[in-house]
Order: C-alpha cells, then sequence, then structure tokens
C-alpha cells in the first residue's frame, strides 16, 4: 500500500467546469451525444464523433477495467500506477489506480470509483480501484 | 500532383555536441544551418525558404530566427507536430519546392534540453489552463515515459511481446553507436543488461529510454536543376506522409501509431513497399516505440514486432532491416528532445554511402525515416518521409 501522491488540482475552463463540479460532489459524470448516441471522453462541448452540438452529462456507473497501465517507480518521491479505464459506458479514460498493492495491477482487471481530494480542496479526482 | 523526384536533400549537418551549456539556443540553430549550407557547396543568402518548429528561439520560431540569420524568405513553415516535424518539414519543402514557391530550403532544430535540466522521461508537462485536455490529465501525472509505457504493457498484454524483445532495440543500437564518436553512449549492451536495469515506469527499464542532449541538425533541400549543379550526392524526396493520432473521444488503439496512416500514404507516393527498403531511421524516443511503429510501417505483421526485433535483426551487417545505424536517440543523440531530425541525416548519410564504414549499408539506394512526435500513448504526430540515392 503506497503512500499518497500530492494531487495538483485540476486547470478549469467553462467548458470543464460542470465535470468538476459534480467531481467535487462525488460523482462522475460521462458526456452523451444523443444525436448519434455515443459517450465520449474529455468531455466536450461537441460531439468528436458526429460534431453535433446535442450533448449532455450523464452520472457514470463508476465501474470499467483496466486497459493498460504503467507503475512508475523513478521521478517522483511516491510510486503510483496511470492507467487508461475502459468504463462501463464505453470511452476509455486516464486515471489512477489507487488503494491497492501497485504490482498486482493487472490489464483486464475490474475497477470501481474512487475519488481522490486535489491539493487545494477544489475538487476531486476520479479513480479508480480493484472491484 | 506528388512531391515525387520535386526536391533533393543535398544538405545535412548534425552538430557534434551533446552538452552546449556554453552556446545559446539560437546561436545552435544558427550553427547547424551554416553546417547544412556549407555541406550542399550553397551560401546562406540562396536560401529563401526556412521550416522550424517550437524548438527554434525568437518571437514565433521562424521570425526570430530569420532575424538572427539575416535571412531572405519568400516561404515560410512553421509545423510543429514535436520530434516528427522535420520528416514533415522535409516533405512540406518538397511542395513548396513544386509549386514554385521556393528553390533552396532550410530545415533546422536545436536544443539544449541536458543544460537546461530539462526534460525528465518521468516528469510530467504542466499544462496552461486552457488546453481542452489538460484537467483530464495532469492531476494524474502522466510523466512522459509512463505513457510510452502504457503502449508496452497494452502490446505485451495482446501479443505476448517480451521485456527480452525490446531490449533487442536498445542492443542494436548500442552496436551501432560503438562506431560514432559523437554518441553519447557507446558502449555495447546486451538484453540482459537492458533487462536488468533499474525501472523506470513498468515494463520500461532505464535503458529503454533514449539519451537527453543538447545539439541540433540542419538540411538544405532543393529543386533539381539546384541539386544536379552542386557536388554532392543527390537524396531524392520520393515520398512523405503525415498524421496526427489522438484519444478519439476515447476511442483508441494503443498497440497502434499514426504511422499506420503516414507510412503508407509515403510508401503510395513514393512507388515502393516496405520490402524495398534497405535502411530504416526509425524514432527511438523509447524501444517500445520502434516496435510498434514498425508493425505499422509494414516491416512485420502488427504484433510480430517483437519477434522481428530479436536475435541482432536491426544490426547493420547482420540482420534484414538495418536501422539507425548512428546509435539513434537510445544512443547517439536526441537534440532538444525531439528526434526526428537526427534520423533523416543518418539515412542521407547511409544514402550518400557516408555512414560510418563499420554501420554503412552496401549500395544503400532506398531510405525511410520516420518520426513519432508528441506522446505516444495520449497524442502525437507522425511524419515518414521516403528517399532514394540517385
Ligand atoms: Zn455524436
Amino acid at each position: 500500500m503506497a503512500e499518497e501522491r500530492i494531487i495538483p488540482a485540476p486547470p478549469v475552463n467553462p467548458e470543464s467546469k460542470p465535470y468538476w463540479d459534480a467531481c467535487a460532489e462525488g460523482k462522475l459524470l460521462v458526456k452523451h451525444c444523443t444525436a448519434c448516441g455515443k459517450a465520449h471522453h474529455y468531455p466536450r462541448t461537441m460531439c468528436p464523433f458526429c460534431f453535433s452540438d446535442k450533448t449532455e452529462f450523464r452520472p457514470a456507473k463508476g465501474t470499467g477495467e483496466i486497459y493498460s497501465f504503467s507503475v512508475v517507480k523513478r521521478g517522483p518521491p511516491i510510486p503510483y500506477a496511470i492507467a487508461y479505464v475502459t468504463l462501463a459506458e464505453g470511452p476509455k479514460m486516464m486515471t489512477n489506480i489507487v488503494d491497492c498493492d501497485l504490482d498486482s495491477i493487472k490489464v483486464g482487471q475490474k475497477v470501481k470509483l474512487v475519488f481522490k481530494p486535489v491539493e487545494d480542496g477544489s475538487t476531486q479526482m476520479p479513480m479508480f480501484t480493484p472491484a | 500532383m506528388s512531391i515525387n523526384g520535386k526536391a533533393y536533400i543535398m544538405g545535412a549537418y548534425e552538430h557534434p555536441t551533446r552538452k552546449a551549456p556554453d552556446k545559446s539556443l539560437t546561436q545552435l540553430h544558427a550553427e547547424v544551418a551554416k553546417g547544412a549550407i556549407e555541406d550542399a557547396g550553397l551560401t546562406k543568402n540562396d536560401i529563401d525558404g526556412y521550416f522550424c518548429a517550437g524548438d527554434a528561439p525568437g518571437m514565433f520560431y521562424a521570425m526570430g530566427m530569420a532575424d538572427y540569420m539575416g535571412l531572405k524568405l519568400r516561404h515560410i513553415d512553421g509545423t510543429d507536430t514535436g520530434g516528427s516535424s522535420y520528416m514533415i518539414h522535409a516533405a512540406h519543402a518538397a511542395m513548396a519546392i513544386a509549386m514554385g514557391k521556393c528553390n533552396v530550403a532550410l530545415v533546422t532544430l536545436a536544443g539544449r534540453p541536458r543544460s537546461e535540466g530539462q526534460g525528465v522521461g518521468t516528469t510530467a508537462r504542466a499544462p496552461s489552463a486552457p488546453i481542452a485536455e489538460a484537467g483530464f490529465e495532469y492531476p494524474y501525472n502522466p510523466a512522459l515515459a509512463s505513457m510510452y509505457a502504457m503502449c508496452a504493457t497494452r502490446h505485451m498484454h495482446e501479443f505476448g511481446t517480451t521485456s527480452e524483445q525490446l531490449a533487442w532495440i536498445k542492443v542494436a543500437a548500442s552496436h551501432h553507436a560503438q562506431h560514432n564518436p559523437n554518441a553519447m553512449l557507446r558502449d555495447v549492451v546486451t538484453v540482459e543488461d537492458v533487462v536488468n536495469s533499474p525501472m523506470i515506469t513498468t515494463p520500461l527499464h532505464r535503458l529503454d529510454c533514449c539519451v537527453i542532449s543538447d545539439g541540433g541538425g540542419a538540411l538544405i533541400i532543393t529543386r533539381p536543376e539546384i541539386a544536379k549543379s552542386l557536388n554532392r550526392p543527390k537524396v531524392k524526396i520520393l515520398g512523405g506522409g503525415e498524421a496526427i493520432k489522438h484519444q478519439n473521444g476515447g476511442e483508441f488503439d494503443l498497440t497502434f501509431s499514426g504511422a499506420a496512416i503516414s507510412g503508407p500514404a509515403a510508401f503510395a507516393e513514393a512507388g515502393v513497399t516496405p520490402k524495398d527498403i534497405q535502411y530504416a531511421s526509425i524514432y527511438d524516443s523509447f524501444t517500445i516505440t520502434v516496435l510498434i511503429q514498425l508493425e505499422d510501417l509494414g516491416f512485420c505483421e502488427k504484433g510480430k514486432g517483437g519477434a522481428f526485433v530479436s536475435d541482432g535483426n536491426l544490426i547493420s551487417g547482420v540482420g534484414k532491416l538495418p536501422f539507425n545505424t548512428d546509435g539513434g536517440g537510445l544512443c547517439n543523440n536526441h537534440p532538444a528532445n525531439r528526434g526526428g531530425m537526427t534520423k533523416v541525416i543518418e539515412a542521407v548519410r547511409q544514402l550518400r554511402g557516408e555512414a560510418h564504414p563499420k554501420v554503412q549499408v552496401p549500395d544503400c539506394h532506398l531510405a525511410l525515416a520516420h518520426g513519432t512526435g508528441g506522446i505516444l500513448g495520449t497524442r502525437h504526430g507522425s511524419g515518414t518521409l521516403i528517399m532514394e540515392r540517385e
């Protein structure tokens, strides 16, 4: 079990603010396009598949599986795991795998959502831990 | 319309420095420019087209450099796809020459990350606020090397690729670097040396990573009539391809790179196939970068890269596809954290017959240089350039 890394606050802009406001309340949102029916991540106003502006945030189930990962062992003071998790909604998202033995992480592993506060307390980062 | 045969690389110069604390960045750009101009047998005042990327200092890059060097330009191009910019610049220069927009194009790259203590692969690059993806990535600390490591993790998962296979890429580079007096790392290493070097970010070890070096390089590209008048071997540009691969809204496959798009485009324009290529400069920020690009360029099937690079297959005089005979970024030079320029330069050396005799490919008349700039695991620009000795 690794000590926790200090997490910098995400730069927030008007387009991403609803996402970070929801994270602050412990909710992960995924953008869905009502024109083509597809979900995407990171969230945009315009669907990156069909370019419709009929997009809306919906709450994510908070489950997924690890698509890939790497445990960073050198450089930062504390080892941590960077990963792409395939969300139940479809898109892959960059994240960290936390609260587990980092050397036991596997591709394809089922994971569930957890939140970790950022340094300035402005929001929380959605991360994943083995389900 | 095509760029095939419309322009020639007539000047190529790699700065011999690997650490330049006593030189300014602008000076390094000008020194490589001078080296390439003199290599071609031209003068500064012959240059009417200038190509550079974000590594160039000064106001908006090309403007600052044109001022410093006193260039009189009628064509400029500041395309920046990171380390692959220079393959794309060469192809764009051929386009500009074909359209009559310039006669003699200069391309420069330089940087001093080693002197400035920058570019360590385990630091994440801090974003500026308006970048759309910044908030969704930076807080997770996507260290540069880890974003290549994730591609390796997935490739290993899908295809059974091993750390020992990746290590062969470094081994081959080290066999070449031993003959390059300017190379940063000249010791021949073994597969065991690579896999026993410290783990940086799983599954990549220290020796899976490229060097961090100061220096640079430059190219001179001319129209055919000028090439004919010069007293240098003629390296004809046959084809170019470019692509940007990104996260595609969260639908992506880390086992592919943009080379799967830029490669076939370049081969089609050149009218040749991967089997015809006698020498390949392959971008080698990390060993996994090489393996994925070799597959995407069609030198072997997707998933078979591990077997392809093993047992010295990339070593000149030993294997089927001699690569990075200067030692590449893994052993020789990766100036400005952008390896594309040195890739084109070594391909030009091979086609001229001016590579080190121990690594020169006999009668080398067809070569490829390919670059991946940006970050393999998030978004990157790919540039492929195919060249022929005439
Ligand atoms: Zn859509």
